[in-house]
């Protein structure tokens, strides 16, 4: 059985979903060209994923084998929709920016992907679990990447957060670089593809020193499992 | 055997009855929710895109210039081409003030959608730029929030301006083009002109269909 500890770490990190995954490519290099859109479109993924996983957990006993796709396209259009009136209706200005984006999280790989790999096989409360920690991945590869991107390619930081946030989030928006030119490439996709890469780079680094870390101490079973992964 | 016997010897989780029936409950229940919500957020969202549009029609149309809803008082126009304009009308005292429309321009990254705002006597008192998918950094400089620019537009008309003047001046015309963008602005020049070619069509129309929709006396327009 899979522990929350373990659901936790593979959705932050081990199998994050762009970073370990490399799924869900399309919707990250289209939006994340500032942090504040990437906040954004993560978190209205990781929604739909909490959703999309405890639906599908919860109808797993009766769905048989050969419909299931069918069904569960079926029930992440229909949740997306939802998640895509809801924004429209409450949170317009963020609507505005990630519109044409909303919709399309219905063919983000990484939703079917969680609900055909975990939901389908487990209980409601850990598929929400792996939705909300599979989605905070998600948003946290989003934000990373638009962070980077926004404050090299325009010399700021979380620009227009208060349209995501609310006023009171203002203070987030913040000019890194004054008098900053822009660096237009890294907002133009090619720079999107750069980016990915140089922090994917990053992250097998990483993990390779965490590996070797872990090897040089006490073999200690537990360690060499949750890294094994990289 | 045939498939129906087939069909029946098989428990009834595989048999295809079931395999539709369950596609259609989950159909079922999808449309549901999905009017569930609809019902929940509609109102919501027809106030949203209220909003939106009061706000472009208050940066085109000085509030000084109107006294009514201009959401409120619009007509549609039937323009060249089969397609339908509408018209956002301000009136003080009953009397039209200005017009406000959108127009649509073809810039590099695809529609460009503005908003005009006309006085009676075909001046422009403001252009925005309402929403455009132009290249970050050199087409969005038509924003008002990037460059001035836009507000170049502001007094102009066709009769203060002579029809070869409508273009940038990479082309011979007045209107500035910005470094590494030609297109975008090209596009804005040619919607905004349309635009105003529009209004001189219809113009008497306009003008006096404000005094159809709220009758006041002495308005002869």
């Amino acid at each position: 059985m899979t522990s929350y500890g373990q659901i936790t770490r593979d959705g932050l990190w081990d199998k994050n979903v762009v970073f370990g995954q490399m799924l869900a490519l399309c919707p990250t290099l289209a939006v994340t060209s500032t942090a504040t859109n990437g906040l954004g479109m993560g978190l209205a993924t990781m929604a739909v994923l909490v959703a999309s996983n405890a639906v599908v957990s919860s109808f797993r006993r009766i769905i048989t084998a050969e419909i299931r796709i069918a069904v569960f396209v079926l029930l992440i259009a229909g949740i997306v929709t939802l998640v895509d009136m809801a924004m429209n209706a409450w949170l317009h200005e963020l609507h505005k920016v990630l519109g044409l984006f909303i919709p399309l999280i219905v063919t983000n790989c990484a939703i079917l992907g969680r609900a055909e790999a975990f939901a389908s096989r487990n209980n409601v409360l850990a598929s929400a679990t792996d939705g909300l920690m599979m989605g905070a991945g998600f948003t946290f590869a989003l934000v990373i990447l638009g962070a980077v991107r926004e404050i090299l390619g325009s010399g700021t930081l979380f620009a227009h957060a208060e349209a995501l946030l609310g006023n009171s989030f203002a203070f987030l928006d913040t000019t890194v670089i004054p008098d900053y030119k822009g660096f237009l490439l890294l907002i133009l996709p090619p720079g999107g593809f750069m980016v990915l890469g140089f922090l994917l780079a990053g992250k097998r680094i990483l993990d390779a020193r965490l590996q070797r870390k872990a090897v040089e101490s006490i073999p200690d079973v537990e360690s060499a499992c949750a890294t094994g992964h990289a | 055997m045939s498939d129906a016997a087939v069909q029946s010897k098989l428990p009834w989780r595989e048999r295809l009855v079931f395999h539709a029936a369950m596609l259609g409950a989950v159909a079922l229940l999808a449309s549901g929710a999905l009017a569930i919500g609809n019902r929940f957020t509609a109102g919501d969202i027809a106030l949203r895109h209220a909003e939106d549009t009061r706000a472009s029609l208050q940066q085109v149309i000085p509030s000084a210039a109107h006294d009514n809803d201009m959401l409120k008082q619009t007509v549609d126009v039937a323009d060249a081409g089969g397609h339908h304009v509408r018209v956002f009308l301000a009136t003080k005292k009953g009397r039209t003030t200005a017009v406000a429309f959108q127009v649509v321009g073809q810039g590099y990254g695809g529609a460009i959608h503005l908003m005009l705002g006309i006085d009676r006597d075909g001046q422009l008192l403001g252009v925005r730029v309402i929403s455009h998918s132009e290249t970050p950094g050199l087409g969005d400089n038509i924003e008002l929030s990037k460059t001035k620019w836009i507000l170049s537009f502001n007094g102009l008309s066709l009769t203060n301006t002579p029809e070869k003047q409508w273009h940038v001046k990479k082309d011979g015309g007045r209107f500035d083009q910005f470094s590494g963008a030609t297109i975008t602005p090209r596009a804005v020049v040619k919607a905004v002109h349309e635009g105003l070619e529009f209004y001189s069509r219809h113009r008497n129309q306009l003008l006096n269909s404000t005094a159809a929709a709220a009758p006041k006396k002495g308005e002869t327009p």
